[in-house]
């Protein structure tokens, strides 16, 4: 019965998160938004690349950078979804109590809401690598795709980027408008230490070091090396991970997700107990 | 004081940046998240560059740009949608019954965020040259404080002409600030010289005050390297932006005016959630 209910709490949150991103506009325009924004956003590194090689990017690095950075866009949209929900229904729309005090699991709610995120994100991920692939030169062979690594990798990150975004969403409980630093920080965080838009050896061994206990670092290795394991195994360098295997790479990126899943529980929580007894639930800040 | 035009004006500047600077004291917890944290997105460039092997004023210029970054934030989600904001927690209506001018509202608000936004500015740059000791040239210190200073009316003149745009904008305005984020760091050059954009491209995104500023900064912060990715010479780029602050100041006033009448005829000044 509670399952049932979670699920249609899910359902509906998932379709009133579609109305909200998708209704305020024409389908065509509503595309055009989805895809601009992370076109731009990838081709801001693709230039930053081009400046230095003098326009070359037949490298294994180009592809690494940029199928880095593809799959960053989950990881941003995603854990800014969550947060975002909790600063938009409190303080622009005020309905966060309501939502809230509804016999519903409040946290199917948020996941809800975040999972048409990934569905969105989902398609600027697909037409930012077909652009990678036919326009710059992206070295992606289908023949190559090792396809269960890839969809393992891809759903089990999936599932813990959601649920550390249920972390900063309790978080976002007892700020005042600071959803978007909130998200901006901790994606940054992932940015620099997990090796998305360049492999973790230039960092230094502290930061290292760091990397290896955050589960994006495992994400990005895992579904680079599913999506194109010839990129990987030829980097000059190395990527950091090369001592991992396969399987033990997802099963550091499983570990990883299940200590990550715990620990954001547990803040969810706490933070949640704090708004509740402060009163920050409806709280709205108005300047 | 006699209340006069210019007082109750000056006022209403006063009043409207006072709820931002006590709204941001008396909720201390953005100092952690708008100063310390940014900073990685910045380093993650940084370290871009450093992978490649770039020249060292390359991460210069990613740690200009990432403090640069901050101005432009403000001014797309702090002014330009804020009167959006304000219509749906009720407030633009006491705004616009209040006999004051609309850009004191606006004005009120960049000298409010204005103090935050500088210091999440002043921190990246600051923490980044430490983190990366990059050496920025302060040769032409009158130069760079006037660049700085221009660019940032210009800028918030541009915000003020947005925030008419917004007022009868419905739940699209916050998609079109977020549209105006990674579209305008990559033509505006945030963290790369403009100039590799191409002249015709450079050309059009000096519309947007920042892109001409950040290049003008770029080359006073690093003489050595402003020939050869400078866009125009500081200069002729402070001359365009001294003329830039002109027209978005008159042409906020304008379509502020505009839209304002527009939105009273259509009814959608007061309509909330639309």
């Amino acid at each position: 019965m509670a399952v049932m209910s979670n699920l249609r709490t899910f359902k509906n949150a998932a379709w009133l998160g579609w109305q909200m991103e998708a209704n305020w506009t024409d389908p065509f325009l509503f595309a055009v938004y989805s895809v601009v924004k992370p076109i731009a956003g990838t081709l801001i590194l693709v230039f930053m690349y081009l400046v230095i090689t003098g326009g070359e990017t037949n490298t294994l690095y180009f592809s690494f950078m940029y199928v880095g950075n593809a799959f960053y866009m989950y990881v941003a949209d995603v854990l800014f979804g969550m947060t975002w929900v909790i600063h938009d229904d409190r303080e622009h729309y005020m309905t966060l109590k309501q939502v809230y005090i509804a016999p519903i699991n409040f946290q199917y709610y948020i996941l809800g809401r975040a999972a048409i995120k990934i569905v969105i994100t989902s398609f600027g991920v697909i037409l930012t690598l077909l652009f990678g692939v036919l326009v710059l030169g992206v070295d992606i062979t289908l023949s190559s795709v090792n396809w269960t690594i890839l969809i393992l990798g891809l759903v089990s990150g999936l599932v813990c980027i959601s649920v550390m975004g249920l972390a900063l969403g309790g978080i976002t409980f007892l700020t005042a408008k600071h959803a978007m630093g909130i998200n901006e920080g901790v994606a940054g965080v992932f940015y620099v230490l997990s090796g998305v838009v360049f492999p973790i050896t230039i960092l230094p061994g502290w930061a290292q070091g760091v990397s290896k206990a955050l589960p994006v670092t495992y994400w990005m290795e895992t579904v680079r090396r599913g999506l194109m394991p010839e990129v990987m195994s030829g980097l000059p360098g190395g990527t950091g991970l090369e001592g991992f295997g396969n399987i033990e790479m997802m099963l550091a990126l499983l570990l990883s997700a299940v200590l990550f899943m715990f620990l954001s529980e547990g803040i969810f929580r706490y933070a949640d107990r704090i708004a509740r007894r402060k009163g920050k639930i409806d709280w709205t800040s108005a300047y | 004081m006699t209340d006069t035009w210019l007082v109750r004006n000056m006022r209403a500047i006063k009043a409207r940046a006072y709820s931002r600077v006590v709204g941001a004291n008396r909720e201390p917890s953005w100092v952690l998240f708008d100063v310390s944290l940014p900073l990685l997105s910045v380093a993650a460039y940084a370290y871009i560059y450093k992978y490649m092997d770039a020249p060292e004023e390359f991460v210069g210029f990613v740690i200009l740009g990432g403090a640069m970054t901050a101005f432009w934030l403000n001014v797309l989600w702090s002014m330009a949608s804020q009167l959006y904001w304000e219509k749906e927690t009720g407030n633009l209506s006491l705004f616009l019954i209040a006999p004051i001018s609309r850009m004191s509202i606006l004005a009120g608000m960049a000298v409010g965020g204005m103090f935050a936004t500088t210091v999440r500015a002043v921190s990246t740059m600051v923490i980044g040259i430490l983190v990366f000791g990059v050496a920025f040239s302060l040769s032409d210190p009158l130069m760079l404080a006037l660049v700085f200073i221009v660019t940032l009316i210009a800028l918030y003149g541009m915000g003020m002409m947005f925030a008419s745009l917004y007022l009868i904008f419905g739940r699209e305005a916050y998609h079109v600030s977020s549209l105006m984020t990674e579209p305008i760091y990559l033509v505006s050059g945030f963290y790369f010289p403009v100039k590799q954009l191409g002249f015709w491209t450079a050309m059009g995104a000096s519309v947007i005050p920042i892109t001409l500023g950040l290049d003008a900064l770029r080359q006073l912060f690093f003489p050595s390297s402003g020939g050869l990715y400078g866009f125009a010479s500081v200069t002729n780029e402070l001359l365009i932006l001294v003329a830039l602050c002109v027209v978005f100041l008159i042409l906020s006033k304008f379509s502020l005016d505009y839209m304002e009448r527009l939105g009273k005829t259509s009814g959608r000044l007061t309509l909330r959630w639309q």
